[in-house]
Formats: C-alpha cells, structure tokens, sequence
C-alpha cells in the first residue's frame, strides 16, 4: 500500500514536469540548435526536482492533509468563531511560510536585489531580507484567509471585497518603490500552490457547506483568490517600510 | 563530496525551519484545542520526514536544473546569432517572436497537465449542470496562462510598465464581473492562483529574469518579475469570457429549440 502510493506519485510528479520537459526539448531541437552546456547537471537536478517533489506531495497526503483537512472541517462545523479565525490566520501563515515555490522565489529576489546593491552583498543580508519577504506574504495569506473566513460567515460579497483589494493595490503602486513592485505582483501568484491551496480549499468549502443558506460553489471558493490578492498589498507595504 | 554534502545539510536545515510552523500549528491546535490524541504518531512522523527531504531534494534540483534552464532558454533565444542581427542594439521587439512562443507554449503546456487544475474543472462541470463544459474550462485556463505570460514577456522586451498592464486588466476583471454568470465569479478567481504551480514558477521567474539580463537597457529587479503576475491574471478574464459565451450560447440554443 505503502509502495503503491508512492510510485503514483512519482508518476504523477513526472507527468506534471513533462510538459515543460517537452516545450523545451522541442525548442533546443528544433529551433535553437545547439548543444546545451551542463547535461548532465540538468539531468540530475531534474531527476532531484521529481524525487523531492514526490517526497513532499507523499509525505503530506500522509501527514499534514488528513489532520489538517479533518480539523478544517471540524473547525467549520462547531467550534467559536474566534477559534475558527484564529486556526484561519495560523493555516494560511503556515502553508503559506513552508511553500516550496515562494522559498525558491524568495531567494531569487534576494539575490537580484543584493546585485542591484539595495541591500549588502552577503549572505545574511540575503537571506535576512528573503526570510522578510516571506514572512510578510505569509502573513498576508493568514490575513486574507481570516478574512475569507469572516466573508463567508456574514455572507459577505466576494466582488466588492476583490473590487476594494484591486482599488488598494492600484492606489499603492505609485507609492511603493520601483524595485519592488514586480516582486510584489508576482508574489500573489506564487503563494498558492502544493501545500496552500488544498488546505484551504478544504477549510472554505467545509465551511460554505456547514453553514445554512451558503452555496459550496459560490461561496466555498474565493479563498484562494484573497490569498493571490493580499500578498500584493503587503509586500508593497513592505517595500515601503524596509 | 563533502562540499555538497554540507550543502546539502544546510539546505535540509533550513527546511526544517520552514516546516516547522505548519507543524507546530496543526499539532498544536490538534492537542489544545480539539483534544484528542493523534490518530497515527507513526504515520505522521513517517510523514514529517518525508516532507523535509522532498522539500530538500525539490530546491536542490531547482537551482540545478529548473533556474538555469529558464534562464538558458532566455539566454539562446536573445543572442544576436539566433535572432540573425549584428547586435542587439538593433532588434525591435518584433525580432524576439520565439520567446513569446516559448512562453506562451510553456504556459499552455504546463496549465493544460495540472491535476489540480483537471479536479477543479471537473467539480465545475458537475455543480454547474453541464453549462460548463470540464475540457472547455481548462482550454480556457490554458489560453489565459498561455497569453498572459507571452505578454509579460513582450512588456519585459518593450519595458512597458507593469503597472498599466495590471491595472487595465484590472478593470476588464471588474466589468465582467458585473456580467458574468454569478455561480463562475468565485472559480474565476480562484483559477488565477490555482494554475501557476510548484514546477511552473520557479521555471517562469527564471525566463523573466534571464530575459531582463540579456536585453540592453532592463533591470532584472524592475523588469524581471511580473510574468507570474500576468500568469494568474489572464486566466480570470479567460474563465469569465468562457462562461459568459458558454451562457449565450446555451440560451440561444434553449430559444431556438421553443
């Protein structure tokens, strides 16, 4: 059983690095036509990349989803609202800070800004000024899930909530720092993937469906788009600040 | 040996520091609040484990393969060889059509095989009473990506700021909002940030960054970033267009029939 569910995630963790495998190829074949220089280098980290990432997706399913997604729906049906928004916050802080993408990207923002001498040239103030980053769209996402939370509690509407998340982001992008508005933009996208997104989905639709009169589909979803949305605001704020 | 090795420690070091806060919390409330004890110890720390060695291996094979091919690919499809010019002082941003096609094409690629992406559109199907059709709504999702992220790398190429881009998007979200079917809105939303997975960022950073280093007159830190940006943007308009066409089209059909 256990060797079972491990080889379908190898496959699947393959599967999901083959279309870029194969974009690729076809392009260095066809189109570029030269030698790549490091083959075997790539090879090898590809062959890491679906390793670790079939670790990881497994060591979750065993672990951290069925916990987290039973207490998501436990939290949902009983329970205080303030236990329910305090667990809300504490979820997506820490999907948000163990994202393998956003510790990736993090460190690439570093280490571009410290070559445009922003911040000092070693490693501590690179991995300082990372960990801030991260931290700060963590918090982002914790708030933007408490507040999905509260959203579907009072039955709020979703449009005029994103509508209100757009109008901020518009009105601080003048404000903030050049350098770090593309960083920002991108970092709503970044933080929803592996560990987030089932988590809160669980969390939002166990929710939507333990309350009366809420629609799973047209309120259980939306949490993900406040989690892309806020990570925006506070990473220009930190930008601002920093 | 022992180089990479240490390497590798503090790499796994570090994870350790980046999972321990959805630990703590989940086992924290688990014991606190709801007060039972843990269903399988055994089980979970198997898990743990798991985990931070995946989370290890994944970064470490990032930096060893997914970067550096994203920031390759830039690299090959901007020399002056390949786009057949003397320097690339001289080059419009007409002369750099292959990248928009290898972003759009990795854009597609990659949104079209994501399994959670083929969950989401399957639950859609069903709740939306066959409206909405589960292929129609991961075409649409894919051409939103697909577009989205050859733009970003055509803005990269102009230096065009991403602010006007974001916000016009913005505004196109806004107003079909008001038009579109109001069971779709909260999907269309999330779809934007479901797409751009683990595998796909890292490599899409990577391109826009490379990409910035090799055209005169960008900075990598202004112009560099925003593709993910424009990735899980596209996708909402895509998915409002689809079902706003997907509504027409059913009630013409309906009216037709009477």
């Amino acid at each position: 059983m256990l060797k079972h569910g491990f080889i379908k995630q190898l496959i699947s963790s393959f599967l999901s690095l083959l279309p870029i495998l194969a974009v690729v190829l076809v392009f260095q074949v066809l189109i570029i036509q030269q030698p790549i220089a490091d083959v075997t280098g790539m090879i090898v980290g590809v062959l890491l990349v679906i390793l670790g990432l079939t670790l990881f997706v497994y060591g979750l399913e065993q672990s951290l989803f069925p916990v987290g997604e039973s207490m998501a729906y436990a939290f949902a049906r009983k329970g205080s609202v303030f236990w329910l928004l305090l667990f809300a916050f504490c979820l997506g802080f820490g999907t948000t800070v163990a994202e393998p993408a956003l510790i990736a990207v993090a460190d690439e923002a570093a280490m571009v800004t410290s070559k445009s001498h922003l911040i000092a040239q070693t490693d501590a103030a690179r991995s300082q000024y990372a960990l801030g980053l991260r931290i700060t769209v963590a918090l982002s996402v914790g708030f933007a899930i408490l507040v999905g939370v509260l959203r579907i509690i009072r039955g709020w509407s979703l449009y005029y909530l994103i509508i209100c998340g757009y109008c901020a982001v518009v009105i601080m992008t003048p404000f903030a720092p050049a350098e770090i508005i593309g960083i920002a933009y991108d970092s709503g996208g970044v933080t929803t993937s592996t560990i987030t997104v089932p988590l809160v989905t669980a969390l939002g639709v166990g929710l939507a469906s333990a309350i009366k009169g809420r629609n799973p589909m047209l309120d259980g979803f939306g949490l993900i788009a406040f989690a892309s949305l806020t990570p925006m605001v506070f990473v220009m704020a930190y930008g601002m600040i920093w | 040996m022992t180089a990479a090795l240490l390497h590798f420690l503090t790499g796994l070091l570090a994870t350790c520091r980046d999972i321990l806060p959805i630990a703590v919390i989940i086992i924290g409330f688990q014991v606190l609040i709801i007060r039972k004890p843990m269903a399988h110890p055994k089980k979970m720390l198997i898990g743990f484990v798991c985990v931070l060695l995946g989370v290890a291996f994944f970064l470490e094979g990032l930096e060893m393969a997914l970067f550096p091919l994203g920031k390759l690919m830039a690299k090959q499809l901007t020399t002056p060889e390949f786009l057949g010019i003397a320097n690339l002082q001289q080059a419009t941003w007409q002369s750099y059509f292959w990248i928009y096609i290898f972003a759009a094409s990795i854009g597609f690629a990659t949104t079209f095989a994501e399994p959670s992406l083929l969950a989401v559109a399957l639950k859609a199907e069903q709740i939306s009473g066959g409206t909405i059709h589960a292929f129609g709504l991961r075409c649409a999702v894919s051409i939103g990506v697909a577009f989205g992220i050859a733009l970003g790398a055509f803005r990269i190429v102009t230096g065009f700021e991403l602010y006007y881009f974001i916000i016009v998007g913005y505004i196109i979200v806004i107003i079909q909002t008001a038009f579109a079917p109001k069971i779709i809105i909260g999907l269309a939303y999330d779809s934007g940030g479901v797409t751009t997975s683990t595998v796909t960022v890292p490599l899409v950073t990577a391109l826009g960054l490379g990409l910035a280093q090799a055209i005169p007159g960008r900075n990598p830190l202004i112009d560099g970033f925003g593709l993910i940006a424009f990735a899980s943007l596209f996708p909402i308009i895509t998915v409002l267009g689809y079902a706003q066409i997907a509504q027409w089209l059913t009630r013409r059909n309906r009216s037709s029939k009477l």
